[in-house]
């Protein structure tokens, strides 16, 4: 076989892995898995090794497991240098280095960015680092937060009921925590479920004694003498005395060390094409850097090639292998990513899953169970085809209604289920509420067609 | 009503090796001949279809006169039972399972089956010693029917000198979901019809006592309930006791004979079982691909007409879904009829999928898992006495009767 650049590469290249948890991690495994025998370098601004998060809001709130245990399982070594502790600075395209914060640089052949994101924190940073105020996003925040759930607080706030939120909460009940959760929409998980699931959502909080307040917002946190937070005051003018706020409002991209880098990087993501590859601040794809996991942004075939931006589980790992296989194959041989979104969420002792990207959908059809009973599978439509579907405890159906998404299937469902009830007989609006208003809760965000977020001046060349 | 292949299906001279028959009819993924049941041989469609909640479980949706040589089988006895969680749609099914799950499995009983671990491998452990003259075992009436039995008679909490009149009752009740092209329908009618009411009069007895002396089984924790919103009806409690007590007495006997013919077919598999018991675990999950104890599943049918690999099924038409055939689909696994225990991707349909996949399954699967690991232990140099073994009737649940084998000796345990 000719010794092409390729060969060169995978014999004796240098990879750099930016972001060291799932998306990172499985990336890695996989450029090992696909024959990369070159220098592998794994840099992560968190000082341990790959850990997975969703255990993070769940079991280990309820101290079962602990927040320490969650490292991620291995599927093979990866023979890597580890760069844990230390945060990607900048990057030097037309160089090929990664900068760090510790003034190390750091050269690539192929760069793999899978920087993730953060907890968005609270807005005001004073009152953000009163003792006692908490995010949930690393492993820290959550040895923290279940530490101080341990410890028997009088009463939690958490602000913000999308899923983490909601999951906290959940948590908060199982262990007989007294829970206020405020949310500025008028129910839970609307933003991603719409108001029709978010009122099956609302009865669950309050059924399982959670005190929750809608159409809400929380303006500010006092903190007493000590500087531990001891009430927040609301936007309606009441307040309520607590001693642990969890802020619960969605997630930031990690793009800021890409800015001035001249990579298509902004508060949106970074976005990609189907094949990974990042795109420029021009709109021209690299073919170098590839992106993976929830920084990033890629243009999807069912959902009218609108970038589409997941900060799903599932979605991490597909995207990393699908990049991780690009980076060593020619341009004929490379793949799309055409993940069909999926996720899930435990709360209340209910299982909920999703398939789709419900937040599109205007409309909204029960086609099995009943709300009332919370056990029923929703399925979304927007212009007439199935766009998403949403079960609580019937994840059992969900493959056929991804099948339905996937064929582009009529919307409402023309055919007779079992276990259709008489709320499943005509499709409902969905609600989701108003898209130009800010919301914390969509783990899926379609963010328009451009590849890049600055804009760009288009001059006709003059003749 | 039964053509071409088809009857070559059900025809018991082909029970031996019935996978030739199966990979012709994957040449018609859906296969339909005159009124016969629209018939789904290859994986993918049978994956779906599980999961497609355009099926129906329920007789009721059948269409009249559906051609269904296997239907009514079970609805004759309607008059003695209702209809078991195998035989409904949700909500009515979910309800019934989730109930009947509580004492079972986890979330509220985690460590049942895992609890069972001792006395199970005393149960193996006896049966062994009492083979008997090695030269002359009957491999499963000497072990394989009556370690499974021993087992879900403990579970349910089935008196142990009862077990004879279950034997009876159970064959019968198995043997009516056959289509046997010899019995005069009336007279089969009557027998399973008979069974089913014999079976449920001493279930309702049993059940009687145990609401009285309630005990640590799985009869006296459902006729109790667990002290949650939703209990079972004294008719559904018996109809959930006869369908557990059918599935624990005619599956996990063929899964177990399967098990032990398909290694001495592949000795080197039974040298590697023995040197590493591990291996049970994967070689049980194969098995159930490679031999699956329920060939097909013949109670399906659509609510609309559906479309199927081009082929549109009308409402109400019988479907069989051939799991047996999907386990052995080119397009899915690779080497099909090779039995590899180390095989990576193995989503088999043994245990079916979607809602009715196999409620047992934990227990089958260790029981399995125990049996072949200490008889391939324990049985020197084992060996066939005739290939193939003779078969059962049955087409469904099909497996050996009898599996006589001869070895060198027993190794004490």
């Amino acid at each position: 076989m000719a010794d092409t650049a390729l060969d060169h590469l995978k014999a004796n290249g240098r990879i750099v892995v930016v972001g060291a948890s799932l998306a990172g991690l499985r990336g890695a495994e996989t450029l090992r898995e696909k024959g990369f025998k070159g220098s592998l370098t794994m840099i992560g601004d968190e000082p341990y090794e790959p850990y997975d998060r969703p255990p993070l809001s769940k079991q280990a709130l309820l101290g079962m497991g602990t927040a320490e245990g969650t490292a991620l399982p291995r599927r093979r070594d990866i023979d890597a240098e580890w760069r844990l502790g230390v945060a990607a600075s900048g990057l030097d395209m037309a160089a090929r280095r990664v900068k760090l914060a510790d003034g190390d640089e750091v050269p690539y052949d192929r760069l793999l960015i899978a920087t993730g994101v953060r907890a968005r924190p609270w807005p005001n940073q004073a009152e953000g680092e009163l003792d006692g105020v908490f995010v949930l996003r690393t492993r820290d925040d959550g040895v923290a937060l279940a530490r101080r759930l341990d410890a028997g607080p009088r009463r939690v706030l958490v602000i913000g009921a999308g899923f983490t939120g909601s999951e906290i909460a959940s948590a908060c009940r199982e262990r007989g925590v007294e829970v206020t959760v405020a949310e500025r929409a008028d129910a839970p998980l609307v933003g991603a479920l719409g108001g029709v699931i978010g009122a099956v959502a609302a009865e669950l909080h309050r059924e399982n004694g959670v005190d929750l307040r809608t159409g809400i917002m929380v303006t500010a946190l006092e903190g007493d003498s000590t500087g531990r937070v001891r009430a927040a005051h609301f936007s309606d003018g009441t307040s309520l005395e607590c001693d642990v706020v969890v802020v619960s409002l969605g997630a930031q991209r990690n793009t800021d060390w890409l800015a001035g880098s001249g990579l298509g990087a902004g508060p949106r993501g970074i976005a990609c094409d189907a094949g990974c590859r990042a795109f420029d601040i021009r709109g021209i794809v690299t073919d170098d850097i590839f992106v993976a996991g929830d920084v990033a942004r890629s243009p999807h075939p069912l959902f009218g090639y609108q970038f589409l931006s997941l900060e799903h589980w599932g979605n991490a790992v597909s995207q990393a292998e699908t990049a991780a296989h690009n980076m060593l194959s020619e341009s004929t041989d490379r793949r799309p990513h055409i993940w069909v979104p999926a996720f899930w969420s435990s709360q209340f002792g209910v299982s909920i899953k999703s398939v789709g990207v419900p937040s599109m959908g205007t409309e909204i059809m029960i086609t099995q169970g009943s709300r009332a009973e919370r056990r029923f599978t929703g399925v979304y439509g927007y212009q007439g085809r199935v766009i998403g579907a949403v079960t609580f405890d019937n994840s059992r159906w969900l493959q056929f209604y991804q099948q339905q998404i996937e064929a582009t299937a009529p919307f409402p469902p023309p055919f007779p289920t079992v276990d259709r009830r008489p709320e499943g007989q005509k499709p409902l609006p969905a609600d989701f509420p108003d898209p130009s208003v800010p919301t914390h809760g969509p783990t899926v965000t379609l963010s328009g067609y451009s590849p890049a977020d600055r804009r760009l001046t288009f001059t006709p060349a003059g003749h | 009503m039964k053509q071409g292949i088809l009857s070559d299906i059900l025809d018991y001279s082909n029970r031996a090796n019935p996978y030739p028959l199966y990979a012709e009819l994957r040449k018609t993924p859906v296969f339909h001949d005159g009124d016969g049941p629209y018939v789904i041989s290859t994986y993918h469609h049978i994956q779906s279809l599980l999961h497609d909640p355009r099926l129906s479980s329920e007789a009721r949706n059948l269409a009249a006169g559906a051609g269904d040589p296997l239907a009514g089988a079970e609805d004759e006895g309607a008059s003695a039972l209702p209809p078991s969680f195998l035989k409904l749609d949700p909500p009515e099914h979910d309800r019934l399972r989730r109930m009947t799950n509580r004492p079972f499995g986890p979330p509220d009983s985690p460590h049942r089956v895992d609890d069972m671990r001792g006395f199970l491998h005393t149960t193996v452990t006896g049966l062994i010693d009492n083979l008997g003259d090695p030269e002359r075992i009957d491999l499963v009436d000497q072990f394989a029917y009556p370690f499974p039995v021993t087992m879900i008679c403990r579970l349910l909490g089935v008196p142990r000198e009862d077990e004879a009149r279950f034997h009876v009752w159970a064959d019968t009740l198995a043997a009516s979901l056959d289509p046997d092209p010899g019995a005069d329908p009336k007279e089969r009618e009557k027998t399973t019809h008979d069974a089913r009411m014999e079976l449920g009069m001493y279930l309702a007895g049993l059940i009687e006592e145990r609401r009285k002396n309630p005990g640590e089984d799985m009869l006296s924790q459902l006729a109790v309930g667990h002290g949650q919103d939703e209990t079972m009806s004294t008719m559904e409690l018996l109809s959930t006791a006869a369908l557990l007590l059918i599935a624990g007495h005619e599956t996990t006997v063929n899964l177990i004979t399967n098990g032990m013919l398909t290694l001495l077919r592949n000795p080197d598999v039974l040298r590697q079982l023995r040197e590493t018991p591990a291996l049970a675990v994967p070689l049980v999950e194969e098995l159930l691909r490679f031999e699956p104890p329920v060939q097909l599943l013949p109670q399906r049918t659509p609510l609309a007409d559906i479309e199927v690999g081009g082929v549109t099924i009308p409402k109400g038409s019988s479907m069989w879904l051939i799991l047996a055939s999907g386990n052995r689909d080119p397009d899915r696994f690779e080497n099909p009829d090779r039995f590899d225990p180390y095989r990576k991707d193995i989503q088999h349909l043994g245990l079916g999928s979607g809602i009715h996949s196999c409620f047992g399954a934990p227990l089958a699967r260790l029981e399995a898992q125990l049996a072949l690991t200490e008889l391939t232990r324990r049985l020197e140099n084992p060996r066939l006495v005739e290939d193939p073994p003779p078969y059962r009737q049955n087409a469904v649940l099909r497996g050996p009767r009898h599996l006589r084998i001869t070895c060198d000796g027993v190794r004490p345990s």
